[in-house]
């Protein structure tokens, strides 16, 4: 029998769960679990500089790795700070563990120094949050925090510890449960059979059909099923933001990524399908644009694995609820029986037509002037690294050109805050995928703006040596705020310039990295270069970009899905 | 449409805050909310009283089962049932009025469980429309305090909400 302190159990729990990294801050409530961690060297903790990084990075590497981010942080203004990430985790539904220390059980509820009602103020943004009540529990209580946050749809744990349960001298039998079992949360293993078999149907029978695919793809490891049963159809795709590299942009049956800032031939071919198969998206409202006017003309197929994201926004015709890989695989094995197959004829009229809206449009800006574009920026970034890098973003137009210009044919390599919209996500992120992803190129793609609400984390890069590469497309505006204004408050740019900002080049050197600035068009392409030749720099590069530009395709507000700005002047 | 939904939920603490703020993080609306421990002590019965399209509460229903704690639930209006709910009112009753009163409480099969000088206490259950009719019938006037528990229901026949 092997006794352990509370904070002894609880780093050996991790241990035992296959944690290899977690991110976090001490503090008084925290400091014999950071006593456990300092006595043993399995469990590597990285220190950030603001513990809303913690789980930003914590994400990043969720996100990029497929398994769960771990945090550790103290109680009141060390776990209220985790906050706006774990609400970034919720919205996207990223599987993540956050451990906050709390005060004495004794104390709680006397308005303690650092109380804060942690499993009250988290509620609405997690998916389950735990107490620890007695050292004994903490084994099982991390099993089922990891469990939880990782089956299903995943998403965000917190697990409270008052600071009495991980007192150093009081020990008690260490049992690490095998398994867990929960009587009240069972997540669907397989779709309906019926209800696949009724799917596969429609989809032979369809005359203009779509695949909109999300991040649900991504989390649930289905990029394989996905592609092969699109391929076997062959059938036009698009997928959400979130599902960005789900199915390779470069295939000639991607029509690229829908909705608000989407392309016109993804936009064109949803609103005039007459069968959308949905494959883990939610058909949010940057989506689907306003739901009375949505996709008049189609029948909906909607397979997810929460029963409550189907029918929510719009209403399904054929719901199946399941994992995504294991219902794409029963529907591969349906398709290659069926005596039915796709109807060639209106399959080629409907291809003739998504290829006129591809001519008509397809993916294009303005480029003549002296001043650097985004969009080129992002473009050419793709070519030196050839569509490779992990590329993290912040909240803005840059996220956006980005989504457009980067263009990806692996999952887990965009990665961006595309359910809650977090300025300041970008830095943390890119640094838990750079942590355990050394020898790939990991970019993160910012605005001067977003930056600056996590620029603190440059200090922690330099502690553990994250040579990422920060693209600053620096047009000295919040510009995604000034491009609303300019089309919605004739332009009155209320607060929404950047004025004072810092020299980050001088930045950049004061935490003891490179930093480049870029402002001659003629310069770009052999500077990024450059910065990409400094394999082991962290290399903050500003690039002043065209102040004026508008992030287009631009849904217009109100109207349906083919209702778009796709200028400044043209409008459709 | 009103509706009764029945909730076995964990008897864990943080467990009906959890069903609380479900309903008012998502703008549900709740009109009666009634929660006791189960003969199986692990369990507790919650049953709510809301409204809402079909839509609405196809969702609620939905959210409500993601919750962790939720174990099972059932909407009670899908099928026959019965509810009820407790009243317990403290009239103003003076002369010639306590006649009168305690033959409208008969009618309602109502009890006096409590009486003073000037004051009968009535004890009534019943569904929510008895209850309320049984306020409308003595006039609001005479009405010195109302308490009520909120509905419980359960299904007619052998349907049963269990594990
Ligand atoms: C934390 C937070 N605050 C406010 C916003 C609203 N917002 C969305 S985009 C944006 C401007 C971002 O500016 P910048 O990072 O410079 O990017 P740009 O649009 O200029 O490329 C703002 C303020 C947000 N998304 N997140
Ligand atoms: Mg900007």
């Amino acid at each position: 029998m092997e006794l352990l302190s509370g904070a002894d159990m609880l780093i050996r729990s991790l241990q035992d769960e296959g944690i290899e990294y977690i991110y976090g801050y001490p503090g008084g409530a925290a400091l014999h679990i950071y006593d456990a961690l300092f006595r043993q060297d399995k469990v590597k903790h990285i220190l950030v500089r603001h513990e809303q990084a913690a789980v930003h990075m914590a994400d990043g590497y969720a996100r990029a790795t497929g398994k769960p981010g771990t945090v550790l942080v103290t109680s009141g203004p060390g776990a209220t700070n985790t906050i706006t990430g774990i609400a970034t985790a919720f919205m996207d539904s990223i599987p993540m563990v956050v451990l906050c220390g709390q005060v004495a059980s004794t104390l709680i509820g006397e308005d303690a120094f650092q109380e804060t009602d942690m499993i009250g103020v988290s509620r609405p943004v997690v998916k389950h949050n735990l107490s620890v009540r007695h050292p004994e529990e903490i084994p099982e209580v991390i099993r089922k925090a990891y469990y939880i946050a990782s089956t299903g749809r995943p998403g965000p744990v917190v697990v409270d510890i008052p600071k009495d349960m991980t007192t150093p001298n009081e020990r008690f039998e260490y049992v690490f449960p095998k398994k867990i079992k929960l009587r009240s949360y069972n997540p669907a293993i397989r779709g309906h059979a019926g209800q696949i078999k009724k799917a596969v149907d429609m989809l032979m029978a369809a005359k203009r059909p779509i695949i909109y695919a999300g991040g649900g793809v991504v989390l649930g490891k289905a990029s394989d099923q996905l592609t092969e049963l699109v391929r076997m159809l062959g059938y036009p795709i698009t997928n959400t933001l979130m599902g960005i590299g789900c199915y390779p942009a470069s295939d000639k049956q991607h029509l690229g990524w829908l909705g608000m800032h989407g392309t016109y031939e993804s936009n064109m071919a949803m609103h005039h399908s007459d069968l959308i198969l949905c494959v883990g998206a939610r058909f949010d409202d940057r989506v689907t644009n306003a739901t009375e006017k949505f996709c008049p003309g189609a029948r909906i197929v909607h397979i997810d694995i929460d029963p409550a994201s189907i029918s929510k926004t719009i209403d399904a015709d054929v719901p199946i609820v399941g994992p995504v890989d294991a219902v794409l695989k029963e529907m591969i094995t349906l398709v290659k029986e069926s005596k039915d197959k796709p109807d060639a004829d209106a399959i080629a009229s409907w291809w003739k037509q998504i290829d006129e809206w591809r001519a008509f449009h397809g993916m294009r800006y303005e480029n003549s002037g002296d001043t650097i574009k985004p969009q080129e920026v992002i473009e050419t970034l793709c070519r030196l690294t050839n569509g490779e890098a992990y590329v993290t973003s912040d909240v803005g137009q840059h996220q956006m050109f980005a989504a457009q210009y980067y263009k990806f044919d692996k999952p887990n390599r965009w990665i961006n805050s595309g359910g809650l919209g977090t300025m300041g996500f970008g830095l943390p992120a890119a640094m838990g995928v750079k942590l355990t992803h050394p020898d790939d190129e990991v970019l993160c793609i910012t605005g001067e703006g977003s930056i600056q609400m996590n620029i603190q984390e440059l200090s922690t890069c330099k502690q553990y040596n994250l040579p990422v590469k920060i693209i600053n497309l620096n047009n000295q505006a919040l510009g995604m705020v000034k491009q609303w204004q300019d089309m919605n408050y004739e332009s009155r740019h209320s607060q929404s310039y950047m004025e004072s900002l810092p020299d980050f080049i001088k930045l950049a050197e004061a935490y003891g990295h490179v930093g480049v600035r870029i402002d001659r068009k003629e310069d770009l392409e052999a500077k990024l270069k450059e910065v990409l030749a400094m394999k082991d720099e962290l290399v903050f590069v500003d690039i002043y970009v065209d102040r004026f530009e508008h992030v287009y395709p631009m849904q217009v507000a109100r109207g349906s899905m083919k209702d778009m700005w796709l200028s400044k002047t043209e409008r459709v | 449409m009103r509706r009764i939904i029945s909730v076995l939920l964990e008897n864990e603490p943080g467990a009906l805050s959890r069903v609380v703020g479900l309903f008012s993080q998502r703008n549900y609306n709740i009109e009666t909310l009634t929660v006791a421990p189960t003969e199986d002590e692990t369990l507790s019965r919650l049953t709510v009283t809301t409204t809402g399209s079909d839509k609405v509460i196809e969702q609620i229903t939905k959210q409500l089962n993601k919750l962790i704690e939720v174990v099972k639930l059932v909407d009670l209006t899908e099928g026959s049932h019965i509810e009820r709910e407790l009243m317990l009112v403290k009239l103003k009753t003076t002369g010639s009025q306590r006649a009168e009163i305690k033959r409208t409480v008969d009618i309602f099969r109502g009890q006096i469980v409590d009486v003073t000088s000037s004051v009968y206490t009535v004890q009534l259950a019943g569904d929510s429309e008895k209850l309320d009719g049984f306020i409308q019938a003595v006039g609001t006037s005479g009405v010195l305090e109302v308490v009520r528990t909120g509905v419980s229901g359960i299904a007619r026949g052998e349907k049963v909400l269990s594990l």
